[in-house]
């Protein structure tokens, strides 16, 4: 979590090899990674964005959606893996050859997570996933990607301005600021609201609710 | 909140039975069907999933639903004027300046071609008829004003240079600055991050209560809107099935909105699995009332 501009994207851009412009090291499944990935790379780490309805290809029906990966990495059972996962995200086969503009925000974000899981990845990194869904459909995404997560032991880094999405999701948290991680935490601590630095304090105190006095004494931390 | 008393003063704005269908190609989508409340001098919360008429109840009260669009009302009052009544020349003298809209997408509601200090001028000098100079400072005041971080760059910068969150903000500034008696505001800070979130919104709040404006605040954000608003709208399929006063929220009774409430997760009860809605016939007919909203 932190600040709009703080740096949360570009983190996940990096890692996952969207922006080749970084220094330092990042060491995924005990490989150090260069500016490039390569292709077997997106067999262990994908990413979900946050807009449902900007991630899909408008012309381009969930079929090929979900076969495109498949073709890249010369994979053999396409039926069945299809299939497979359209029923794990809870999308019936009657789903497989609709267009985006047929489907709703929350049945596009579940082919986006179909489409980030058909490679059977180890990683996936969840840049605000349902931020722009409504709390019902957010309810379902979030209970589809903890129930992933359990069955296919998976590992999430998951960017969220929500604090109760993020306790209900993560078991440690990191804030940042202006580009840096400035404290990370668990999530007892954030259940605790005890956090060590004035501007995580700032943060949470914000996405607690509206609050005239507490408004008054925000600063500014950059 | 002292809210024995809004009930007893005149009604800023009074909606009774709107209706609005569109009809397209292949039906007839009834986007409101029968809404009906009345506001004072308070901010009053819409919420509601997507697609249950939000937007379109606060576009209809000024007259923005556009054919096929079809809105039916048996009154819409605003400050003792029947807004039904209305030519569209006279409508023009409430629209912009007694009652502004901050649309829910800010990039169609500026003009892409203009830069954006000259449109915040041009809404301040239609108000007042403000000498340039006037209008210029007042503008960067008010680009200041909801934290618009760099307002001199913002004022010479073009609709699509600037970030979403701050096309809002710029949206806000000039939906105030006419110093309306009504705001409706739909999702308007929806791009901004939660301390920004609460620091524009204080503004709005403190010309509430500094100047009595009212305000019509649309949100699917459960949990802002019971913060910051004085009462509550549920709707559901262009029904309005509950109203209540915000603080109450959390104990809402209308099964729509518990489930609402139930499915967000909560820092203070983790659960293991988060409750979905289900969705039930009845909800398209009953109302609950906690509060006389109307
Ligand atoms: N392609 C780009 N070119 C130039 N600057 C960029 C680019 N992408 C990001 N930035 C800048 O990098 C900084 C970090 O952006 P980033 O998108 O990572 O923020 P964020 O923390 O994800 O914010 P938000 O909560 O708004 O999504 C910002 O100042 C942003 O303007
Ligand atoms: N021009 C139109 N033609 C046909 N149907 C329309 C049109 N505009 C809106 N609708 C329908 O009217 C209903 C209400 O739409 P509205 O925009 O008011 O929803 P909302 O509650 O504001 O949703 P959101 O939270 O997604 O903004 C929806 O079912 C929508 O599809
Ligand atoms: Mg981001
Ligand atoms: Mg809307």
């Amino acid at each position: 979590m932190g600040e709009s501009g703080s740096g949360k994207s570009t983190v996940l851009r990096a890692i996952s090899g969207l922006n080749p412009d970084w220094s330092g090291r990042i060491t995924v499944l005990g490989r150090q990674q260069g500016p490039k990935r390569e292709k077997a790379f997106y067999k262990n780490v994908q990413m979900v964005f946050q807009d449902p309805y900007a991630s899909l290809h408008p012309r381009h029906t969930v079929d090929r959606v979900l076969n495109e990966p498949l073709d890249i990495h010369g994979i053999g059972d396409k039926e069945e893996r299809i299939r497979a996962i359209l029923d794990d995200v809870g999308l019936g086969p009657s789903f497989r050859f609709r267009y985006p503009h047929q489907l709703s925000g929350g049945q596009r974000q579940r082919v986006a997570i179909a489409r980030a899981l058909i490679l059977e990845p180890r990683i996936l990194l969840l840049d605000e996933p349902t931020s722009a869904l409504d709390v019902s459909v957010q309810a379902e995404i979030l209970n589809l990607l903890n129930r992933l997560k359990r069955e296919r032991r998976l590992t999430y880094i998951l960017v969220s301005h929500d604090l109760a999405v993020i306790a209900h999701m993560c078991e440690r948290l990191a804030v940042m600021n202006a580009g840096s991680i400035v404290e990370e935490m668990s999530v007892d601590q954030l259940r605790r609201a005890a956090p060590e630095k004035d501007y995580t304090r700032q943060l949470l105190q914000a996405s607690l609710g509206y609050d005239r006095e507490t408004v008054r004494h925000f600063t500014r931390y950059d | 909140m002292t809210g024995n008393s809004l009930l007893s003063e005149k009604p800023l704005l009074e909606v009774e039975d709107l209706h609005v269908r569109f009809h397209t190609r292949t039906r007839i989508v009834e986007a409101v069907r029968g809404v009906s409340f009345s506001m004072g001098r308070e901010k009053v919360g819409i919420v509601g999933e997507s697609g249950s008429g939000k937007t379109i109840t606060g576009r209809s009260i000024l007259r923005l639903v556009r054919p096929p669009g079809e809105v039916r009302a048996k009154r819409i009052e605003f400050d003792g004027i029947d807004l039904l009544g209305l030519s569209d020349q006279e409508f023009r003298r409430i629209r912009g300046k007694r009652i502004t809209m901050v649309m829910q997408d800010p990039k169609y509601s500026l003009n892409p071609v203009m830069k954006i200090g000259k449109q915040v001028m041009e809404a301040y000098r239609l108000h007042t008829g403000a000498s340039r100079r006037q209008a210029r400072q007042k503008a960067l005041e008010m680009l200041e004003a909801v934290r618009i971080r760099d307002p001199e760059r913002v004022f010479n910068a073009y609709p699509h240079e600037v970030s979403g969150g701050m096309g809002q903000r710029i949206m806000i500034a000039m939906m105030l600055i006419p110093e309306p008696d009504l705001i409706i505001a739909d999702e308007p800070t929806s791009a901004l991050d939660v301390t920004v979130q609460m620091q524009v919104l204080a503004i709005m709040d403190d010309l509430v209560s500094q100047r009595g404006m009212g305000m019509l605040f649309i949100s699917h954000d459960l949990n802002l809107v019971a913060s910051f608003c004085d009462r509550v709208i549920i709707m559901y399929a262009g029904r309005i099935v509950e109203t209540c006063r915000a603080s109450e929220l959390h104990n809402a009774r209308h099964p729509y909105t518990r489930g609402l409430l139930a499915s967000l997760p909560r820092i203070d009860a983790p659960v293991a699995e988060l409750p979905v809605l289900k969705r039930r016939e009845e909800w398209k007919t009953d109302r609950i009332d906690h509060d006389l909203i109307r």
